[in-house]
């Protein structure tokens, strides 16, 4: 059990999606600017990577690990290499169900993430996940874990940035800063706040 | 030849990727603390993005509109695990480096956005053409950070010494700051500030006017 806690808090603080290895900053800039679609965007990634760093995780490790179809009776067979393309196809098909399923079952949640949705096949911290639990050798349970800490790190980070840019709003930015290079700076220094993490341990 | 050149030239400076159109924006922070893996990851980066565009501008009439974005992911991540394979076979040491932001060029939006903006529109052999001067816009941010990073961070270029260090007898305080990720925003920042002091049409508008001083005495 303490082994799951200290993974989610690594996840979440330490090891932050956006703010320690800057997955996701396409969208993180662009769709920053206010609190409340932050937060929808936020929301989105959490279900999202809870659900695909694992299933991502199952594909990995009895189809394409080397000797993974041990199962099947071929031991020697190593389709490693198919594994970027199975990742995004995994991704991309996940949003997809999820999307129509929202819309069936809980419209409410569909209306409020709708727009974003797609999006997120694109978002490289979905992809980014789950090339870092291959690469970590997460288990499955350990995989569920790293994938939900990763998405609610990544949406508390968005979230804190739009609460910062609401403000700066009104300030007086000097010209050529305006906009995305004092995004730019102001994520930097975020991200310096965050550092005082990596020596947490637990 | 106009043409040629204008689709080249212009994404390095005046439509920047990154600084502008705010694409690719992840693997330009994380890969930018040395200047060999730097290049390295600029050269996947540009290939990908060529090779991507050619191929998925000449089968542009034969995709129906609802499945190509499938269609153009599934081109991508062909190519990505291409160079994927080709750095593992013949730069084994870098690849490690780079460990997952190979991979990552798969959700790099300059491909996916190149390939929907221009390739889907245009001839193969002009969208090449994009696809390297849009992967060159792309290197230009990448290496100059990854010069004064390396450069002022270690004292180094590609692993050779400019700068010696003090802790080597030299002269020179290497600054920690450099190697650590959030320069590389800071870096981005003042980059983004200078091309748009050059081009002040890239100027943002602000969205609330800062109001003349009304008093006399204020003025």
């Amino acid at each position: 059990m303490e082994h799951y806690i200290s993974l989610l808090v690594k996840a979440i603080f330490v090891e932050n999606m956006a703010l320690a290895f800057f997955l996701g900053m396409c969208t993180f800039l662009a769709i920053s600017k206010k609190v409340q679609t932050a937060i929808g965007l936020g929301i989105a990634v959490i279900v999202v990577l809870t659900i695909t760093v694992p299933v991502n995780n199952l594909i990995y490790n009895y189809l394409l690990k080397d000797g993974a179809l041990a199962w099947a009776g071929m031991p020697d067979v190593d389709l490693s290499f198919l594994g970027l393309i199975s990742y995004i196809g995994v991704i991309a098909a996940m949003v997809q169900v999820l999307e129509m399923f929202l819309d069936k079952y809980v419209p409410a949640l569909y209306n409020a993430l709708g727009v974003f949705l797609p999006l997120i096949t694109v978002n490289c911290a979905i992809l980014g996940a789950a090339l870092f639990m291959v690469e970590r050798d997460y288990n499955f349970g350990e995989s569920v874990v790293y994938g939900a800490g990763a998405g609610v790190g990544w949406a508390l980070a968005i979230a804190t940035l739009a609460g910062i840019r609401e403000k700066l709003r009104y300030s007086d930015v000097p010209h050529g800063l305006r906009g995305l290079g004092i995004t730019f700076i102001t994520v930097g220094l975020m991200s310096l706040g965050f550092m005082s993490f990596s020596g947490v341990q637990l | 030849m106009s043409k040629t050149n204008e689709v080249v030239i212009t994404p390095i400076f005046k439509n920047n990727p990154i600084a502008l159109q705010i694409l690719g924006v992840c693997s330009a922070l994380a890969v930018t603390s040395s200047m060999s893996v730097t290049v390295v990851m600029c050269l996947a980066l540009t290939s990908v993005t060529a090779f991507s565009n050619l191929f998925i501008s000449s089968i542009r009439n034969h995709v129906p509109g609802n499945i190509r974005i499938i269609v153009q992911m599934t081109i991508i991540a062909s190519l990505v695990i291409v160079v994927d394979q080709v750095l593992k076979a013949f730069a084994y040491e870098i690849s490690k480096q780079l460990s997952v932001f190979v991979g990552l060029i798969i959700t790099n939006c300059i491909v996916m956005g190149r390939a929907e903006a221009f390739a889907m529109k245009n001839p193969p052999g002009i969208s090449f053409l994009d696809g390297i001067g849009n992967g060159l816009g792309y290197s230009v941010v990448l290496l100059s950070v990854g010069f004064v990073r390396e450069l002022f961070g270690s004292g180094k270029l590609f692993g050779i010494e400019i700068l010696p260090l003090v802790t080597d007898g030299g002269w020179y305080y290497s600054n920690g700051l450099l190697l650590l990720p959030p320069s590389a925003f800071f870096l981005i920042g003042i980059f983004i500030w200078i091309l748009r002091t050059a081009y002040p049409d890239q100027v943002e508008k602000p969205e609330f006017e800062m109001a003349p001083n009304t008093k006399k005495e204020a003025a």
